[in-house]
C-alpha cells in the first residue's frame, strides 16, 4: 500500500491545479489518471479561451495543458498514468489497477475526486448504429488521434460544444451537413454560431432527430420539426444523407466514486444533474474528500482550474503546510476569479446554482451537528 | 434470432451492454410498480453490464421519471459498486490470494 498526503484522481485541469497547489505548499501528492496522457480534455481544445486575460483568454487549451504539466513536474508530483481507480473504501483508501496488470492500494490523508463528466446520450431509433457518437468523442478522435470518424456529419445540439465541434470537423476536412437543435434558438455563443452560418451550414432549430437509418452503419438521418410543446409535427420529416451523427446534448458529472465514498448528492439542471454537495472550499459531506471541476458541476476548464486550486490550498492548510492567514489570502483571490468567471447571462445561472449547492451542504452539516449534539 | 433482431430494431435499445430495450424497461416499471432506478436495474439488468450504467443510467432515470410522473431531480441515480471501470477479474483474484 502506498500512502500520501494528497491523492488526486483525474489529471484534467482541476486535478492538475489541485496537485500543483498542494505540492507547492509542501504536501506529498500522488496524481492518477486512467489515460496515457495527462491533461484531461485540455489537449483537444485547439480553440482560444474566452474571458479576461487573467483567465487565460486568448490562449489555446493545449498550451494551458503544457504549462500545467511543467508545474506538476517542477513541484515533483508523483503522477501515475494509465491507472484506473476502480473503487474507494474506508479510511480513504483507493484501489487502483495500473497498465491493466498491477493492482495496488493508495491511501491519502485528503482525496480530490476530479473525475470530470460524461456526455449525455439521446436514444432515438438507430442510436446504437456505428457512426453515432458523442460530440466530445468525435473531438478526441480528430484533435488528439487525428482520425476522421466519418465524412458527412450531422450534429445534434447547438450548445458551445456542438458549435465548436462542427467548426473543428470542417477544419479537419469533413463535411458538416446540418446542425439540429430541439430548442427554438441556438444554445451557444453567437460568435461560434456565426462561423457555422458563414460556412453555409444550415442550423435547424425546433428540430430533432427522429431516426437514424442504415444497414451496418449510419446512412441516413431523418429529422423532424417540433411544435411549441416539443412534439414532432407529422409530415415535416426530411432525410439527410450522412455517415456520422454527433450528439452534443450536454454532459453530466461523473460521480461514481463520490457516491461510493458516501458523499451526499444534490441536483442542479444548470450544472448537469446529480452532483456531490460541497462547501466553498470544495470539500464534500465526507471529511477530507473533495471534488473539483466538472464532477462538482459541469462548467468550463477555467472554473475547473480555480476549483482545483481552492481544494489544493484548503488541503494544504488542513495538513499544516500553509498558515490559515496565507491560505485565506489565496482563497479570497481565487473566489474573486471564480465570481468573475461566473458572470454574464450563462455564468450568472451557474453562479446561483453553485451557491445553492453550497447552501444545501451547509444546511446538512448544521443538521448533522445538531443530531450529534442531541445524541450526547 | 431473426425475429428477436427485428424486435430490437423496433424497440430502441437503452442499455447496450446488456441489450435491454426501452419497451422492456417500461413494461417492467408498469408490471412491478417500480419506483427507483435501482429496482429497474435489478429487474431488467439494464445498467449491470461492463460500463455499469455510465451511458444508460441517465436514460433510465428519464424513462422512469416519465412513467411515474416524477422529476429526474427527485430520483436517486443508480447506486455504484466497485469496480467502476471494467477490470480483469483475475487481477482481483490475484490480489485476494496475495493478501491471504
Amino acid at each position: 500500500m502506498k500512502k500520501c498526503d494528497v491523492l488526486v484522481i483525474g489529471a484534467g485541469p482541476a486535478g492538475l491545479c489541485c496537485a500543483i497547489e498542494a505540492a507547492r505548499a509542501g504536501a506529498d501528492v500522488i496524481l492518477i489518471d486512467e489515460n496515457r496522457r495527462p491533461g484531461g480534455q485540455l489537449f483537444k481544445q485547439i480553440h482560444k479561451f474566452f474571458g479576461s486575460k487573467q483567465h487565460k483568454a486568448g490562449i489555446r487549451g493545449f498550451d494551458i495543458g503544457i504549462e500545467l504539466l511543467e508545474e506538476v513536474q517542477r513541484y515533483e508530483v508523483n503522477m501515475l498514468l494509465n491507472t484506473v481507480a476502480y473503487g474507494i473504501f474506508d479510511d480513504k483508501t483507493v484501489e487502483i489497477v495500473k497498465d491493466e496488470r498491477i493492482t495496488d492500494t493508495i491511501q491519502g490523508k485528503k482525496i480530490l475526486l476530479a473525475t470530470g463528466a460524461i456526455e449525455n446520450p439521446v436514444a432515438f431509433p438507430g442510436w446504437t448504429l456505428p457512426g453515432v457518437m458523442g460530440a466530445g468523442a468525435a473531438q478526441t478522435m480528430i484533435n488528439i488521434h487525428r482520425v476522421l470518424p466519418g465524412r458527412r456529419f450531422v450534429i445534434l445540439g447547438t450548445g458551445n460544444v456542438g458549435l465548436i465541434i462542427a467548426y473543428q470537423l470542417l477544419q479537419a476536412g469533413a463535411d458538416v451537413i446540418a446542425l439540429v437543435e430541439a430548442a427554438s434558438k441556438i444554445g451557444g455563443y453567437q460568435v461560434h454560431a456565426s462561423k457555422i452560418r458563414r460556412a453555409g451550414i444550415p442550423i435547424f432549430t425546433s428540430h430533432t432527430i427522429k431516426e437514424v437509418k442504415g444497414n451496418m452503419q449510419v446512412e441516413e438521418v431523418v429529422i423532424v420539426q417540433l411544435d411549441d410543446s416539443w412534439k414532432p409535427i407529422e409530415g415535416t420529416e426530411r432525410t439527410l444523407s450522412a455517415d456520422c451523427v454527433c450528439i452534443a446534448a450536454g454532459l453530466h458529472p461523473s460521480i461514481e466514486l463520490a457516491q461510493m465514498a458516501g458523499c451526499a448528492l444534490g441536483f442542479s439542471s444548470e450544472l448537469g444533474g446529480h452532483l456531490p454537495l460541497h462547501n466553498e472550499d470544495m470539500e464534500t459531506t465526507v471529511d477530507g474528500i473533495y471534488v473539483a471541476g466538472d464532477i462538482a458541476g459541469v462548467e468550463e476548464a477555467s472554473t475547473a482550474m480555480e476549483e482545483g486550486r481552492l481544494a489544493g490550498i484548503d488541503m494544504a492548510q488542513k495538513l499544516g503546510h500553509l498558515s490559515k492567514d496565507k491560505a485565506q489570502d489565496k482563497k479570497e483571490k481565487i473566489r474573486e476569479n471564480l465570481f468573475a468567471l461566473r458572470s454574464g447571462s450563462f455564468g450568472y445561472l451557474r453562479y446561483k446554482a453553485k451557491l445553492n449547492i453550497i447552501q444545501t451542504m451547509e444546511a446538512i452539516k448544521k443538521n448533522q451537528e445538531k443530531k450529534q449534539w442531541s445524541y450526547k | 434470432m431473426e425475429r428477436k433482431l427485428q424486435e430490437r430494431k423496433v424497440n430502441n435499445i437503452v442499455c447496450r451492454c446488456e441489450e435491454v430495450t426501452e419497451q422492456e424497461i417500461r413494461d417492467a416499471i408498469r408490471k412491478f410498480n417500480l419506483t427507483t432506478v435501482d429496482e429497474v436495474k435489478r429487474l431488467t439488468r439494464a445498467g449491470m453490464g461492463l460500463c455499469q450504467g455510465r451511458t444508460c443510467g441517465s436514460l433510465m432515470e428519464k424513462i422512469l421519471s416519465e412513467e411515474i410522473n416524477k422529476k429526474v431531480s427527485e430520483l436517486l441515480p443508480l447506486k455504484k459498486r466497485p469496480p467502476v471501470r471494467p477490470i480483469k477479474i483475475k487481477l482481483l483474484a490475484k490480489k485476494e490470494r496475495e493478501s491471504e
